[in-house]
């Protein structure tokens, strides 16, 4: 008994013990919703049926309200590893498209981001012009635009990659800019002061300090920045919503009402969205635990 | 000059009789990953209605763990305790003590006078009750002009001083103090000193209170309880020649300096801290 | 000389605008007034400058020019806008004019008022109140259960990187085409932020103050609502204000996905087929009016229960 307590003390357990819930409820939540797609689908037809038809029916219906795990990971399977990566019937295809878009905007944006950041700090008139409209930014939503930003550069021959790219960009920036902001400042007071007993120069005080003071807020950002990237390139893919992408996918998934469709591009999505960011939190513990901050 | 006691018993003044606290045997230990810890082994205490007892002694040695383990918020493992005649628990859940601890633990949301009101409020007391009280103590620590401040808008010596008059509000017959005064410095110290000795006075509670400053277990006391670290034990019970009714240029007496040395020879013996 | 420079950009400020609103369309082709608005950028830049000195400084004037330098670098956008569209005749289908939107707006009151019952008014409120509520509701529960709390965290943490936004055409499958999708949405991208904040604020109580109230012998309600909920409120309201900004977010890129001919996000996806750009533009200046003013009024409301807070007294 004792060993069971102490692995309800260990998060992996905590975490397994939720995750199975979950999925238990959620074969049952199926069951009922198709369930009751079913019976009013054989109802309509002035069919009869019994329970256990039903039991066996509702885990392989076509177009299923709640699709179970194990239709959504058979779709996943069959879509990435039956297809052509280039064939526009596999889910990497997709995910390749928003995943080039995402990486591109993320990039510009967070340096763009960085460098604002150190003009903000650097100088006052920028400080007191520019920051309060990067924070009254975060207050108003930024994604509405994204339509815009396709159909105007769409319609000066600009298509492709580059809109999805700046609509990500442009989401990524003002996290960027506001952790940066922070962190240049966050610098400890004694540090700077000794720092001005030295005479360091401005870019001294920049690439000695501040600079390193920043990264723990840098990469907290950059963290933000990247979720708030891949959200941009699957908004932005929606109004052409013709060519390729998660987004698009989506989109092409709920006209048609395929559900499995729907949902295997979700989980491809959320499982993207977790491996950028989880990516983003190794290099920021490589960086950080080298320079001792755990 | 000095009056050394056995460790079991503590002679009392010419007042009342009633024991406050009896402790018998009273032993708590820890189970810790590196094994168990021993922070009180085998104590034996009394101490009377209206006396003024000092915990002394180096880190670890216990003083806190017995203080809380008289209000409640730690169970012995061994032995007995009984606190107004109940045990610890029902002394808690009928409010027989205040306790006062280390930092001022005022509610920053509230202003001095409701954080005052706080523990009236919890014992569902009348309004008009409650506010003859935070006035009565407010003035009795010289607060009564700050009464609508915040904590924050106080000094460390001024919030500490609230905390006190929050815990006299509920009028206990029982005061426990857990190194009030350790934060502040010397000067205020002093003052707050008096400050209590002159609300004690003034009261007749009984007041256990946790140091680890000599000088101000001898201005206080009127009995001194030294212990030692691992296992967490009573090495001396003390009990303070000098009148009730002290005042600071007493430290300069001889038999102040007297009762400090045989406080810091008892520390002394029994481990090598010198 | 300070002054005679600004007497001089306000002039050339004063002259660009005039240019920019009252000269007809075209004026930048086959001119050369391009270069007055060069000119002019860099004598709002001097202006600003000024400005941040005397924001700088203790004068009477320092806490009005702190506000006008923004409210300058926005009426500076504003101007480039309007003076770029105008003068290169622009096409209204690629980009209107500011003038134009305000315009647009005027005349298009009563649509915009009902796309914003339809999306604000109904989805992102709803959706905001539900979802905030569960996620507290969730955390008072699972605050004395270390177990369930370890298993949660994560799961927060791994909703907060995903695009919870793709969760929305699923729920038009369930829940219609109506707002009622779409409160669906915001719920569950705010319960999560409400959650972890909560349940972190919960947390955050001193274990001198939990002390206290054990030495009052208090009830768990007493002890709730004197102690804990005082001391949460920060994070709460930290999470507040993030999903103000989600559930508007939510509910109109919810309606990219489908919806009925009504609300905000409707608005923008069909005007832009239509291509009517000053129509998208008007709605977008909605949202954001509506979005700003929410995060303000919680703001505003965060000032007065927190007032106690660090970060509010010293004013961040």
């Amino acid at each position: 008994m004792t060993t069971l307590k102490k692995l309800t003390h260990k998060q992996w357990f905590a975490v397994l013990v939720l995750v199975i819930g979950i999925i238990i409820i959620w074969y049952i939540a199926a069951l009922v919703m198709n369930g009751n797609q079913m019976i009013n689908m054989l109802e309509r037809t002035g069919q009869s049926w019994t329970y256990t038809q039903i039991f066996e029916g509702a885990y392989g219906i076509q177009r299923p309200p709640l699709p179970v795990p194990h239709q959504v990971a058979y779709e996943l399977y069959d879509s990435i590893f039956n297809n052509a990566i280039t064939s526009k019937r596999s889910l990497l295809y997709h995910t390749q498209i928003t995943l080039n878009s995402t990486l591109l905007g993320f990039i510009l944006g967070s340096l763009l981001g960085i460098i604002i950041a150190i003009g903000i700090v650097h100088n006052r008139t920028l400080d007191t012009s520019l920051m309060p409209w990067v924070i009254a930014s975060q207050t108003v939503p930024i994604l509405a635009i994204a339509p815009i930003v396709v159909v105007v550069l769409g319609s000066m021959n600009l298509t492709g990659i580059l809109p999805k790219a700046i609509i990500s960009m442009y989401l990524s920036f003002f996290p960027v800019v506001i952790g940066m902001v922070k962190g240049l400042r966050s610098a400890d007071k004694l540090h700077t002061e000794l720092m001005i007993t030295y005479n360091a120069s401005t870019q001294q005080m920049f690439w000695k300090l501040r600079w390193f003071s920043a990264q723990p807020y840098l990469f907290a950002s950059l963290k933000i920045g990247i979720a708030a990237a891949l959200v941009g390139a699957i908004v932005a893919e929606l109004p052409t919503g013709a060519q390729g992408g998660l987004g698009a996918r989506l989109l092409s998934g709920s006209y048609y009402g395929q559900t499995v469709q729907i949902w295997s591009a979700l989980v491809m999505s959320a499982l993207l969205g977790w491996v950028l960011i989880t990516l983003v939190g190794l290099a920021e513990r490589f960086i950080l635990l080298r320079r001792g901050i755990s | 000059m000095q009056a050394v006691e056995t460790l079991t018993e503590i002679t009392r003044e010419p007042r009342s009789h009633r024991q406050m606290i009896a402790i018998d045997k009273l032993s708590l230990v820890f189970e810790t990953n590196d094994g168990p810890v021993h922070a009180l082994s085998d104590i034996d205490l009394t101490i009377h209605e209206g006396d003024f007892v000092s915990f002394i002694g180096p880190s670890g040695c216990g003083k806190t763990t017995l203080l809380r383990v008289i209000a409640d918020l730690e169970q012995p493992t061994g032995g007995e305790i009984q606190v107004g005649g109940t045990s610890p628990e029902d002394a808690r859940l009928n409010r027989l003590y205040g306790y006062v601890f280390q930092a001022p633990a005022l509610f920053p949301w509230r202003s001095i006078a409701s954080n005052c009101a706080l523990p009236m409020e919890i014992s569902a007391q009348p309004k008009t009750h409650r506010n003859a009280q935070i006035d009565k103590y407010l003035g009795m620590v010289g607060l009564q002009d700050f009464k609508h401040k915040f904590p924050w808008q106080l000094s460390g010596g001024m919030q500490q001083r609230a905390s006190i008059a929050r815990a006299l509000c509920l009028e206990p017959e029982l005061l426990l103090m857990d190194e009030p005064f350790g934060a502040l410095d010397e000067i205020t110290r002093d003052h707050l000193n008096m400050e209590l000795l002159k609300i004690w006075k003034a009261t007749g509670k009984t007041v256990v209170f946790v140091t680890h400053s000599i000088p101000e277990a001898v201005l206080l006391s009127t009995h001194i309880v030294v212990m030692s670290p691992r296992p967490g034990r009573i090495v001396k019970v003390i009990k303070s020649p000098l009148p009730r009714d002290k005042t600071l240029a007493l430290r300069d007496t001889q038999a102040f300096t007297a009762l400090a040395a045989e406080i810091r020879q008892a520390l002394a013996t029994d481990h090598q801290i010198d | 000389m300070k002054t005679l420079l600004t007497l001089l950009a306000i002039t050339l400020l004063l002259l660009q605008s005039g240019i920019a609103l009252f000269l007809p369309k075209g004026f930048y082709q086959g001119t050369f007034l391009l270069p007055l608005l060069l000119l002019s950028l860099f004598a709002a830049g001097y202006l600003m400058s000024r400005m941040t000195q005397i924001a700088d400084g203790q004068s009477q004037w320092a806490k009005p020019c702190k506000l006008a330098v923004p409210a300058l670098f926005g009426l500076m956008i504003l101007l480039v806008w309007e003076a770029i569209v105008r003068g290169f005749d622009v096409p209204l289908v690629l980009m209107p004019a500011p003038t134009q939107v305000f315009v647009t707006l005027g005349n298009n009151l009563p649509l915009l008022w009902a796309d914003f019952q339809q999306t604000y008014l109904k989805a992102v409120v709803a959706g905001y109140v539900m979802g905030c509520g569960l996620g507290f509701i969730t955390a008072k529960l699972v605050v004395r259960n270390a177990f369930l709390q370890k298993g949660l965290l994560p799961l927060g943490n791994f909703m907060a990187s995903i695009p919870i936004i793709g969760i929305a055409p699923i729920m038009v499958m369930w829940f219609g085409f109506d707002w009622q999708s779409k409160a669906a949405v915001v719920v569950i991208m705010t319960f999560f932020p409400m959650l972890i904040n909560t349940l972190a604020g919960l947390r955050s109580v001193d274990p001198l103050h939990a002390d206290l109230m054990y030495t009052y012998a208090a009830g768990k309600g007493q002890i709730f609502f004197k102690n804990q909920l005082p001391q949460a409120m920060p994070f709460i309201f930290n999470a507040l204000k993030l999903n103000s900004t989600l559930a508007l977010i939510g509910a109109i890129v919810a309606e990219f996905f489908g919806t009925p001919i009504v609300g905000m996000g409707f608005r923008i996806s069909a005007e832009v087929g239509r291509m009517n750009m000053d129509m998208v533009w008007a709605t977008i200046f909605v949202a954001a009016l509506a979005g700003s003013l929410s995060y303000g009024a919680l703001a505003l409301l965060e000032r007065r229960v927190t007032f106690w807070h660090p970060s509010v007294r010293s004013g961040r």
